[in-house]
């Protein structure tokens, strides 16, 4: 099935895959194979699995849809990384700062927001598939 | 020794040259520019037709939801007024008629007895509308030039803000669309309240043929919910960045003019000094001729001889 990864500046990933993995609002897991139902969802700051054969890559999503259509799935996100894109010092950076204002204040949610973000990132660039 | 009058003129000549010098290298960058920012205008396309596209489909799955942002006033009281324009000027009436197409807005806002709130992206806008002492209620520069999503999505959510607040009851948007690169229109357009899905849909030529039934998660009305802030940002998006292909190209060619101006007043100029450099070396000739003559005598011809001899370097 053909695979769509949209962000508003570009087209970050486009080509053939027989499986993609995100994560949805609700927090569940889903995974969509050929022939999937007709599927709109809302996604959250997760990270996305486009495998095909043996291959696979993992993009880190920061919100966004996934819309699953005929033989198509699009995912269209506000940003979305490849693994080579993500600027591994950056994220530790601001992973830390989203720490601390998370230590001084623990219902900071811009800061909860920017630390999942920031794991998100470190989890992609170190290759694995992050909780 | 040159007259006073072709003195001048060799200075202007030099004036002219290098302010062509000038223009032809704005007009050589605004042609890079632009097609970067075409580039970018095309590249942002799929999103925005995507975005559409699930909006449609929504429609098409009956999703009927109400959404602060499908809020319709019968009564408006305060039109937000969106203006997309430049930082720098030198783009020809690129900025002026986007100025022209907003304040127009204002007028028809104010005689149907309704306030205004002036949104303001650019420079120039704000140069305007602050020198007429209008109210300003929010003025954005330094993104218009290359606009980047996130600079969409500060403005968006600003402008949604204050329409959810009841601040605005209804928004305009006032930018230069950008249709080929010899054309570029200002348009208005509205911007809030969002009109149905269906006509979104409509509106925006969604890619996709929605006949299957969807599945939503978390159901359509949280998916809409999720999605119409998005939607905002991105048709601003576009805007921003047609505004910025549209100001590229209006530089172009008002750059190009400017050259194909400097080059004609350069030959005018030219024509105009070799005739006062010829009057004066006319004139310097009848002097001495005159002069030799009223000395009398063969003598006079030889001296002629010797001055023409002396000038034979300087065309005459």
């Amino acid at each position: 099935m053909q695979v769509e990864l949209v962000s508003p500046e570009r087209i970050t990933f486009s080509g053939e895959a027989n499986k993609v993995l995100v994560r949805t609002v609700g927090g569940g897991d889903i995974e969509f194979l050929p022939g999937h139902v007709p599927f709109i969802g809302v996604l959250q700051v997760s990270a996305a699995k486009i495998v095909d054969g043996d291959q696979a890559e993992v993009f880190a999503i920061h919100q966004g849809f996934v819309q699953m259509s005929g033989d198509k799935v699009t995912i269209l996100s506000d940003v979305s990384e490849r693994k080579e894109d993500i600027d591994v010092a950056r994220a530790q950076a601001s992973k830390a700062t989203a720490e601390a204002a998370i230590s001084a204040d623990a219902e900071d949610a811009a800061a909860k927001a920017a630390l999942r973000r920031a794991e998100i990132r470190l989890g992609v660039a170190s290759g694995e598939l992050p909780a | 020794m040159p007259g006073a009058k072709e003195r001048e003129l060799r200075r202007r000549i030099g004036s002219v040259q290098s302010t062509k010098k000038i223009t032809r290298a704005m007009e050589l960058i605004a042609a890079t520019r632009v097609v970067k920012a075409m580039q970018r205008a095309n590249e942002a396309k799929p999103y925005a037709t995507q975005v559409t596209g699930v909006i449609e489909n929504l429609a098409a799955g009956g999703a009927r939801v109400s959404h602060p942002l499908l809020r319709e006033v019968d009564d408006v009281k305060r039109v937000g007024i969106i203006a997309i324009t430049s930082d720098r000027g030198l783009a020809g009436s690129y900025n002026a008629a986007v100025i022209k197409a907003a304040e127009r807005q204002l007028d028809a806002a104010r005689t149907q007895g309704a306030d205004y709130a002036l949104i303001l992206i650019g420079k120039k806008a704000n140069d305007y509308f602050s020198f007429r002492n209008y109210n300003i209620e929010a003025s954005y520069t330094g993104m218009s030039d290359t606009p980047t999503y996130e600079n969409a999505r500060e403005v968006a959510g600003k402008v949604v803000e204050m329409f959810e607040a009841g601040e605005v009851d209804r928004v305009e948007l006032a930018y230069t669309e950008f249709i080929t690169m010899g054309t570029q229109k200002v348009t208005v357009r509205r911007y809030l309240p969002l009109e149905t899905a269906e006509a979104m849909a409509e509106e925006g030529g969604g890619s996709s043929s929605a006949l299957a039934e969807f599945e939503f998660e978390p159901s359509p009305g949280g998916v809409l919910e999720s999605l119409l802030p998005r939607y905002m940002e991105s048709r601003l998006y576009s805007a921003l960045l047609e505004a910025a292909a549209s100001e590229h190209a209006n530089r172009q060619r008002a750059m190009k003019a400017a050259t194909d101006n400097a080059e004609e007043l350069i030959i005018k100029l030219s024509r105009e000094m070799n005739q006062a450099r010829q009057a004066s070396i006319t004139t310097e000739i009848m002097e001495i001729v005159s002069g030799a003559e009223a000395l009398g005598g063969d003598d006079a011809n030889a001296q002629i001889n010797l001055i023409l001899e002396n000038t034979e370097g300087t065309p005459v």
